[in-house]
């Protein structure tokens, strides 16, 4: 596969291993956070925290859209689903996140609700053209990666009159994230979280550029590697981070340049900004109420918004007791520090989305970590 | 997040903004709504049956090039470092 | 006999197969009776099942035997390289060959759903036929009921097979020990691939066929060369990584995998990626897993080579002590990761 094996070559593998050793500084740690669960993804399959020297970490952040939604809105998914017997359809990782008392949308399909898989927006037209005395309702969910698809359905549903189809909406914005984080007490607390660098993720820059992370930069004087998806990319962006954090820069730097430029892509930018506007403030779970964090659909496309069309109202749904995953997201605690970690929160039965997307830090921790010690920053500052 | 792939364009219909692509020998039909000018031979990034953006061969050429010197110079400081000794 | 029942029995047995299935069919009565033989014994034809009897009577050898039982329920029921009834048959052949057995016999259960086309499920029950002829094993007996429409697939199949295990062959999965070599039969995956490529809402050009096959044949000729083998078992739903987490906890020991052993075809790959698969999870149908004496491993591997359903056999790695039974595999890329047993079916993410 071009353009996807190149990036996963073993000899280049080793080479970049050495330049990252020999250009850590022994005296210092160097924590990097990799914003996207994508990036936890290729370093935990891959293995490359094995290439790494000891003092160099990947700190994996909250850059998971399915682990932050908050169980609220989980449970108006279920509500659509159940109470309004609409064909629900979603993209296969929210399928069993774990909602209120535990339900989730496979179990509600398993209790006779129309909840259907999808790989793409495009199916759930699909099903909607196929069933016109059915209303079919699509869970958007992602970050900026995943919304121009969902501006484009929304569009030609309307050219098309497709009037039984809607989109809930749950599209969230990563800067915004990334801001809210950076500025949460832990980490702006010297002393008890030091993240010395942020790893971009690949695929929302597409799409966004790299101009918006500038801001970042700037602002909260930590250098920024946009990284491919790849784990050659991944390591080399790891190489310019370390690079980075010696010499005091604090800049954006495109380690994706194949893919990700400056203004990114301009027409989808274009559609999301004619579909969507931003809501004021939106819950993720972990973080609480994040600021111009969320989209929502426009009035212009208000017949195929499913919250206006069904009445939906979010009760804000308190996450379980002891479930440390506001600060696990953050960084700030490991998986081990959960007191429901392995014990009553488990891959079978999750009760936090940490443990549910494979991606989640306890996910991945139990699956890909079980049998070698992990560090946070947590563990990396004492 | 965002599992995207890059995929190289075999055919492509403009007016319905559908096209095929091929990920070594699957071929799956995606949408180009989100791109202008996608041609055959384009290399375009797939994520949920979307083109999201093209891919430059020439920038992956100068990114492998890049991980090749970082890897060549280090062993070259290495044995610069072994012929010291 | 009357001659209007003389008359009864000596009619066609041409079934109208532009019919779908009904209630009646289910009955027990003379429905049943004329699907049964229009249907399933024109198509499995064999002594045994033509006295039509609701048992089947044979002698046995002496000897160790060994039994199992399969449900059938996937979807879509037909797809590239098979259908549900040869499913069935590989499935149950391979199941009574993963004891080191020789398959003897088989019988099928039919659940059928009112309202299925009879056309499919004369399709079905013809491929079920062939599999069983081109394997030597026979359907001897089976059962056939109707559920309401909305109550089941179109079709569920529970098939069980007989058969009977050669002398000083002992083949379980609590037999693994630390140093034996870990085998695999063929590429991983092809199945579940070819299958996903027929699913609604996943639709996409592959030249995959269904490894789904009997692999008896295989085993006779694995067990004749090394009759020592430990473990044998067929990677099928989760795939290789089930399999052996299954092995490694039965066994209470760890597995090493070196992923640039392991064979997979490039479609396979190449769909995996598109759909965010790890193809260590896929279904196989026509592929086993053997565990082995290292000592053994090269002779058994040149062994498989040489059978139709080996040619791509490979060593994949060896089990080593663990007291925490760990599966992990060394990566292409020179890192580790563990290959863990996943809760449920994977799916395919976006994220």
């Amino acid at each position: 596969m071009k353009y996807v094996d190149e990036f996963r070559d073993r000899d280049l593998a080793e080479g970049l291993a050495s330049a990252i050793r020999r250009e850590a500084q022994s005296s210092r740690r160097y924590n990097i956070m990799e914003f996207c669960g994508g990036h936890t993804h290729a370093i935990f399959r891959y293995g490359v925290q094995d290439l790494m020297p000891e003092n160099v970490n990947y700190v994996h952040g909250p850059g998971c859209p399915v682990c932050v939604l908050p169980v609220g809105r989980i449970d108006n998914a279920l509500e659509l689903a159940e109470e309004h017997g609409v064909i629900l359809c979603s993209y296969g990782d929210m399928l069993r996140v774990p909602a209120s008392k535990r339900r989730s949308l496979l179990k509600a399909k398993a209790g006779g609700a129309d909840v259907r898989m999808v790989y793409s927006i495009d199916d759930s037209l699909k099903i909607a053209r196929a069933n016109p005395d059915r209303e079919v309702v699509f869970f958007g969910i992602g970050f900026e990666t995943t919304t121009p698809p969902t501006a484009v359905a929304i569009r030609k549903a309307q050219a098309e009159g497709l009037g039984n189809f809607s989109v809930f909406c749950n599209h969230v914005l990563t800067p915004a994230a990334i801001q809210h984080i950076l500025e949460s007490p832990e980490v702006r607390d010297i002393g008890s979280v030091s993240i010395d660098a942020f790893l971009g993720p690949s695929h929302v820059s597409s799409i966004i550029g790299s101009q918006p992370y500038e801001f970042f930069a700037e602002e909260f004087q930590r250098p920024v590697v946009i990284a491919g998806f790849e784990p050659l990319d991944v390591m080399q962006a790891a190489l310019m981070a370390i690079r980075q954090i010696n010499e005091n820069r604090c800049e954006v730097e495109n380690q994706y340049t194949r893919v990700v430029t400056r203004e990114g892509n301009l027409k989808a930018q274009e559609l999301v900004a004619n579909v969507f506007e931003l809501r004021p403030s939106f819950e993720w779970r972990g973080l609480g109420l994040v600021p111009y964090s969320a989209l929502r659909i426009k009035e212009a496309y208000a017949a195929f918004d499913a919250e206006r069309r069904f009445a939906i109202m979010t009760k804000p749904a308190r996450d379980a007791k002891s479930c440390e995953c506001p600060f696990i997201l953050r960084g700030v605690k490991k998986p081990t520090d959960c007191k429901l970690f392995g014990t009553v929160c488990t891959p079978d039965s999750p009760i936090g989305s940490c443990m549910v997307s494979s991606e989640g830090a306890c996910a991945a921790y139990w699956t890909y970590g079980r049998f070698r010690p992990q560090s946070s920053p947590a563990e990396a500052a004492a | 997040m965002c599992l995207a792939i890059p995929a190289k364009v075999v055919s492509a219909d403009p007016a319905g903004e559908t096209a095929i692509v091929a990920l070594g020998p699957v071929k799956k039909e995606i949408s180009i709504a989100l791109l202008d000018n996608v041609a055959i031979g384009d290399f375009v990034l797939v994520h949920v049956g979307f083109a999201l953006h093209k891919l430059s061969p020439s920038e992956a050429e100068r990114t492998l090039a890049m991980i090749r010197e970082a890897g060549g110079e280090s062993e070259l400081e290495a044995f610069a470092g072994e012929a010291a000794a | 006999m009357t001659s209007a029942v003389a008359r009864f029995a000596a009619r066609e047995t041409a079934l109208p197969l532009d019919g779908t299935v009904e209630m009646i069919h289910g009955s027990g009565g003379r429905a049943t009776a004329e699907l049964v033989r229009a249907l399933f014994h024109r198509h499995f034809d064999n002594a045994l099942l033509a006295q039509g009897n609701d048992q089947a009577a044979f002698d046995v050898q002496a000897g160790r035997m060994v039994m199992t039982t399969d449900a059938h329920v996937i979807s879509p029921l037909f797809f590239p390289g098979g259908d549900i009834g040869s499913l069935a048959v590989h499935g149950t052949i391979n199941d009574v060959a993963m004891a080191g057995a020789r398959p003897l016999y088989l019988s099928a259960a039919f659940i059928l759903e009112e309202g299925f086309p009879l056309a499919d499920l004369e399709r079905i029950v013809a491929s079920m036929a062939r599999a069983s002829r081109e394997a030597g094993v026979p359907i001897v007996t089976g059962d056939t009921k109707v559920v309401e429409k909305g109550k089941g697939d179109g079709v569920f199949i529970t098939t069980a097979g007989l058969g009977i295990v050669p002398r000083g062959v002992h083949i379980s999965g609590d037999r693994a020990a630390p140093g034996d070599a870990i085998l695999v039969s063929g590429t991983l995956g092809d199945h579940g691939v070819a299958v996903l490529s027929k699913r609604e809402n996943l639709t996409f050009e592959t030249e995959i066929l269904s490894d789904s096959a009997a692999l008896h044949g295989l085993v006779a000729d694995m067990i004749a060369a090394v009759p020592g083998i430990h473990c044998l078992r067929d990677p099928t739903r989760g795939g290789l990584a089930a399999t052996l987490n299954e092995i490694a906890q039965q066994s209470r020991v760890g597995m090493r995998l070196a992923e640039a052993a392991i064979p997979f075809k490039p479609d396979v790959l190449a769909a995996c990626e598109l759909l965010g698969l790890d193809p260590l999870y896929i279904a196989n149908e026509g592929k086993l897993i053997a565990i082995c004496g290292k000592a053994h491993a090269e002779r058994l591997l040149g062994v498989m080579r040489e059978h139709p359903l080996g040619r791509d056999a490979a060593i994949v790695g060896e089990v080593a002590a663990d007291p925490h039974a760990f599966v992990q595999m060394q990566t292409r890329f020179g890192g580790s990761r563990m290959v863990d047993w996943l809760a449920g079916d994977p799916l395919p993410r976006i994220c």
